[in-house]
C-alpha cells in the first residue's frame, strides 16, 4: 500500500480550554471530611505526560496517615453510614452524580492534563460513565435486599481502594459507587501518576455533604497501597491493576479475614471471522487496541484474524491508522494521547522491542511525535506467533499483535491459549457463529460486532488470572455485601 | 461360620478405582479404636492423575445440557437410595453414632443430591441478568462453570458433607478432585461405587483419601485447579491453601449452610455478552 494515497486531512488546531481547572500548587490528603497535610510533610509531584510539567505537588501518605484514615472510616461506618436509612444512603450518591455531570468539563479537563488521554474520551467516555455509575448505585441503596444477595444482605465494612492511572475517575467511581450504596466506607488510594481527579472528587463529597469519613482519599505509592492491604482496620480489599500485585495481594490477605475483588490484566483476543463486516471489524480493531492509547486491561490486543482474509484486513488496517491523529491531547481533534508516563514507555519500548528480535515484523504510520512528553506510535507487528512475548505479556500500549486461525476451533484455542480471561471481541456477520464463539470465550466480557463498551448495568470482571469478582450492574454488589436472611 | 468378604477402599480416578501410585494406606479406626480398613493415602501423583481426569470431563460435562446434568444428579439420589443399608453401616462404624442417627444422615445426603438436581436449570435464571445498557446494544449475563473445583469435605456428619460439597459444584457443570475426610474415609469410596454407576462421565468426579495436610499444598499449588470449597479444612490450612492458590488466583470459598445456591455460583464465573441492535 502506498501511504501518500491516503489522503491527510489537515485540521485547525481545537484545544480545550484550561482556564476551567483550577488546580492547586499543593495538596493534603483528604481525611474524614477535611484536607490536612500528611503528618511526615512529604510531598511528591503529579505531571502532564504530554508535556511533563509539573502540575502540583500532593501529599505522601505513611503508615500514620493510612492509620488515620482507614479510623476515620471505621467511625464513619459505625456512627454514620451503616445506621443511615438506606434510601438517604442513596441520595447522596445521587448528589454526586448529579455534581459530577455539572462540573463535567472541569473534570475532563483536568483528567486529560494528569493522564494524558485525548480530550474526546475524557469528555465522552470517562466522566459521563463515572457520573453514570454513581446514578445507577445511588438506586440500589434501598433495594439490596432484591441483589440475590438474601433478604438482609450486610455491608462488609471498611473497604480499602486501590485504582489505576488508566481511567482514573471512572475507577474511582467504580469502587466508590458501589461501596457506598451497599453501605461500606472507603479509604481510595488513586494511582501514584494520576491523583488529580480523585482530590477534586473529594470536593466534590463536600459539596455533596457526604458525612465526614464516608470517603478518604489518600495519595501515595505503592508502600501507601501495601499499608492499606495490610491494616488490621480493613475489611475488603477492591484493587485494579496488575495480575502481579494481584496476586500479591491475595497471598497478603491469606491470613486474614479479608476479601478481595481484583480487577486485573488481561490479553484479549479480538477475533475476525471472513464472513465480518471488514470495514466494521477494522473500526472495532482500532477501537479495541488503540482507544485510551491501549491503556486499557481489556484491551483487543490480540488480533485473530481467519488467513483468508488477513491481507485485506491488514491492508485497511494500515490505511486507518495512518488517519489516528497523534497529539496535544486537549486537541477535540486528537485520537491517540500522551503515554502516562516515563516508565509505562520503558515498558511498552521494552517488550514491543521483543517483538522485533522475535522475528515479528512491525509497522507503524509514519507519524510526527512531539518532542516533550511519552509518546509511542500506533504499532502493529505481523507474523506473531502464540509463543512470542508481545502475543503473551500484557503490553498496555498502543501495540496490536496480529496472528491468524483457519477454523473456528483454532480460533478458539488460541484466543484462549493465555493465562488471562478479561474481555475478547468476535466479528462475523453469522448470528449462530457467534454465539458458539462467545460460549467457548473463556472471558468475562465478550464484545461481538463491537468493542470496548462499558456500562454501569454491565458486568465487568475476569475469568482465570484476570481477577476476582464483578463490578458493575447487579452482579457487582456481590463483592461488597454480606448475605443474609 | 461364615467368613465375611470386606472391601478394599481404594481411589476413584477417571471412573476407575486404583490404588495409590505410592502404594500407600493409612489405618482407619472405628469409634472404639477397632481396626476398620486401609484406605489408600493418596500422593501428589494420584492428585495430578485426578486433575488430568478432571480437565479431561469438563468439556463434556459443562457442555451437557443443564436437563441431562439434572437427571444424572438426581440418578445418583436414586443408586445411593438403594445402597443406604451400606452407607448407614459404614457411618455407624466410622463416626460411632446410633443407626437412628446414620439413616437421618443418609436420608438428608440423598435429599441433597435431588436438592441440587433440581438446581442444574435453574441458576442461569436466578444468577443471569439481562442488563438494560444506556445504548444500541443487547447485552446480557450468563453464569458459566468454573473448570476443575478441588473439595476438602469437613468431617462429621461425613457423608452429609461430602455430598454438600460435591453436589452444588458439579450440578453447573464443574468437575471435581473430592479429598475425603481423613477421619472419616470409607462413605466417600462407596459414594464413589453410587457415582459411578450413575451414567456420571468419568473423571466428572474423582475422589481421593488420605492426609488433608500433605495434599492441601499440592492442591494450592496446582495450575490446572480453578476452584476449591475449603469448608473442611481449619485455619492454618486454609491459609497455606489460600497463599499457594494465589498463584492462578484460585476461588477459594468455604461454607457452613448445606441447602445454597451460593455453593453453586460461587464456583461459577460471569459472562457477559455485547452486540449491537440495527438493521
Amino acid at each position: 500500500m502506498n501511504e501518500r494515497q491516503v489522503s491527510k486531512f489537515e485540521y485547525a488546531p481545537a484545544p480545550e480550554s484550561t482556564s476551567i481547572v483550577n488546580i492547586k500548587s499543593e495538596y493534603g490528603l483528604f481525611i474524614n471530611g477535611k484536607f490536612i497535610a500528611p503528618k511526615a510533610g512529604k510531598r511528591f509531584v503529579t505531571i502532564n505526560p504530554a508535556t511533563e510539567e509539573v502540575l502540583s505537588k500532593v501529599a505522601y501518605a505513611d503508615l500514620a496517615d493510612v492509620n488515620l484514615a482507614v479510623n476515620a472510616a471505621r467511625s464513619a461506618f459505625t456512627k454514620t453510614w451503616s445506621k443511615m436509612p438506606p434510601a438517604e444512603r442513596g441520595k447522596y450518591l445521587f448528589r454526586i452524580a448529579r455534581i459530577l455531570q455539572e462540573r463535567a468539563r472541569e473534570f475532563a479537563v483536568l483528567e486529560t492534563l494528569d493522564n494524558g488521554k485525548p480530550i474526546r474520551e475524557s469528555r465522552d467516555t470517562d466522566i459521563p460513565l463515572a457520573a453514570a455509575h454513581f446514578f445507577y448505585h445511588a438506586g440500589w441503596a434501598d433495594k439490596l435486599s432484591h441483589a440475590g444477595m438474601g433478604a438482609n444482605p450486610k455491608p462488609i465494612g471498611v473497604v480499602g481502594q486501590i485504582i489505576p492511572w488508566n481511567f482514573p475517575l471512572l475507577m474511582l467511581a467504580w469502587k466508590i459507587a458501589p461501596a457506598l450504596a451497599t453501605g461500606n466506607t472507603v479509604v481510595l488510594k488513586p494511582a501514584e501518576t494520576t491523583p488529580l481527579t480523585a482530590l477534586l472528587f473529594a470536593e466534590v463529597c463536600q459539596q455533596a455533604g457526604l458525612p465526614a469519613g464516608v470517603v478518604n482519599i489518600i495519595t501515595g505509592d505503592g508502600v501507601t497501597g501495601s499499608h492499606l492491604v495490610n491494616h488490621p482496620g480493613i475489611d475488603k480489599i477492591a484493587f485494579t491493576g496488575s495480575t502481579g500485585v494481584g496476586k500479591a495481594i491475595a497471598r497478603a490477605i491469606a491470613d486474614t479475614n479479608k476479601s478481595a475483588t481484583l480487577e486485573l490484566g488481561g490479553k484479549a483476543a479480538n477475533i475476525v471471522f471472513e464472513d465480518a463486516a471488514i470495514d466494521e471489524a477494522v473500526e472495532g480493531i482500532v477501537n479495541g487496541i488503540f482507544f485510551n492509547q491501549g491503556h486499557v486491561c481489556c484491551a483487543g490486543s490480540r488480533l485473530l484474524v481467519q488467513e483468508n482474509v488477513q491481507d485485506e484486513v491488514i491492508e485497511k488496517l494500515k490505511r486507518r491508522m495512518s488517519l489516528i491523529r497523534i497529539g496535544n491531547p486537549l486537541d477535540k481533534n486528537t485520537d491517540l494521547g500522551a503515554i502516562n508516563s516515563a516508565a509505562q514507555l520503558a515498558r511498552i519500548r521494552e517488550i514491543s522491542d521483543s517483538g522485533d528480535l522475535e522475528g515479528a515484523e512491525r509497522w507503524s504510520p509514519e507519524c510526527e511525535l512531539p518532542k516533550a512528553g511519552f509518546w509511542y506510535p500506533p504499532t502493529i507487528f505481523t507474523g506473531v506467533s502464540q509463543s512470542h512475548r508481545i502475543a503473551r505479556d500484557e503490553i498496555f500500549g498502543p501495540v496490536l499483535s496480529v496472528l491468524t486461525f483457519r477454523t473456528p476451533q483454532e480460533a478458539i484455542e488460541k484466543a484462549n491459549n493465555t493465562p488471562y480471561g478479561l474481555s475478547a471481541g468476535v466479528w462475523s456477520d453469522k448470528g449462530s457463529r457467534i454465539l458458539w464463539t462467545a460460549q467457548r470465550l473463556r472471558a468475562g466480557v465478550i464484545w461481538t460486532n463491537t468493542f470496548n463498551k462499558f456500562d454501569a448495568t454491565s458486568p465487568f470482571g475476569g475469568y482465570k488470572e484476570s481477577g476476582w469478582g464483578r463490578e458493575g450492574g447487579r452482579h457487582g454488589l456481590a463483592g461488597y455485601l454480606k448475605a443474609g436472611n | 461360620m461364615r467368613i465375611d468378604v470386606k472391601k478394599t477402599y481404594k481411589l476413584f480416578i477417571n471412573g476407575q478405582f486404583p490404588r495409590s501410585e505410592s502404594g500407600r494406606v493409612y489405618e482407619v479406626k472405628d469409634s472404639k479404636g477397632k481396626f476398620l480398613a486401609n484406605p489408600a493415602q493418596g500422593s501428589r501423583k494420584d492428585l495430578r492423575e485426578c486433575v488430568v481426569a478432571a480437565r479431561g470431563a469438563f468439556s463434556g460435562w459443562s457442555g451437557a445440557t443443564a436437563f441431562n446434568r439434572g437427571q444424572i444428579l438426581y440418578r445418583v439420589a436414586e443408586i445411593m437410595e438403594g445402597r443406604s443399608e451400606q452407607f448407614v453401616a459404614e457411618l455407624v462404624a466410622q463416626e460411632g453414632i446410633s443407626a437412628s442417627a446414620a439413616k437421618l444422615q443418609v436420608a438428608k445426603a440423598i435429599d441433597t443430591w435431588v436438592w441440587y438436581a433440581g438446581w442444574t436449570d435453574k441458576i442461569s435464571s436466578i444468577s443471569g441478568a439481562t442488563n438494560p445498557v444506556a445504548g444500541p446494544y443487547y447485552n446480557f449475563t450468563i453464569p458459566e462453570a468454573l473448570g476443575v473445583v478441588a473439595v476438602f469435605a469437613d468431617g462429621k456428619p461425613s457423608l452429609l458433607n461430602m455430598v454438600a460439597g460435591l453436589a452444588p459444584v458439579i450440578a453447573s457443570g464443574n468437575t471435581a478432585i473430592l479429598i475425603a475426610s481423613e477421619k472419616y474415609p470409607l462413605s466417600a469410596i462407596t459414594l464413589a461405587e453410587a457415582l459411578a454407576t450413575s451414567d456420571l462421565p468419568a473423571g466428572v468426579v474423582n475422589i481421593l483419601t488420605g492426609k488433608a495436610g500433605e495434599l492441601v499444598s499440592w492442591v494450592g499449588a496446582h495450575m490446572d485447579i480453578d476452584g476449591v470449597d475449603a469448608s473442611g479444612l481449619g485455619k492454618k490450612q486454609l491459609t497455606e491453601l489460600k497463599v499457594a492458590g494465589a498463584e492462578n488466583l484460585k476461588r477459594i470459598h468455604s461454607f457452613n449452610e448445606i441447602n445454597s445456591p451460593l455453593r453453586i455460583t460461587s464456583f461459577m464465573e460471569s459472562k457477559t455478552v455485547w452486540h449491537p441492535i440495527g438493521v
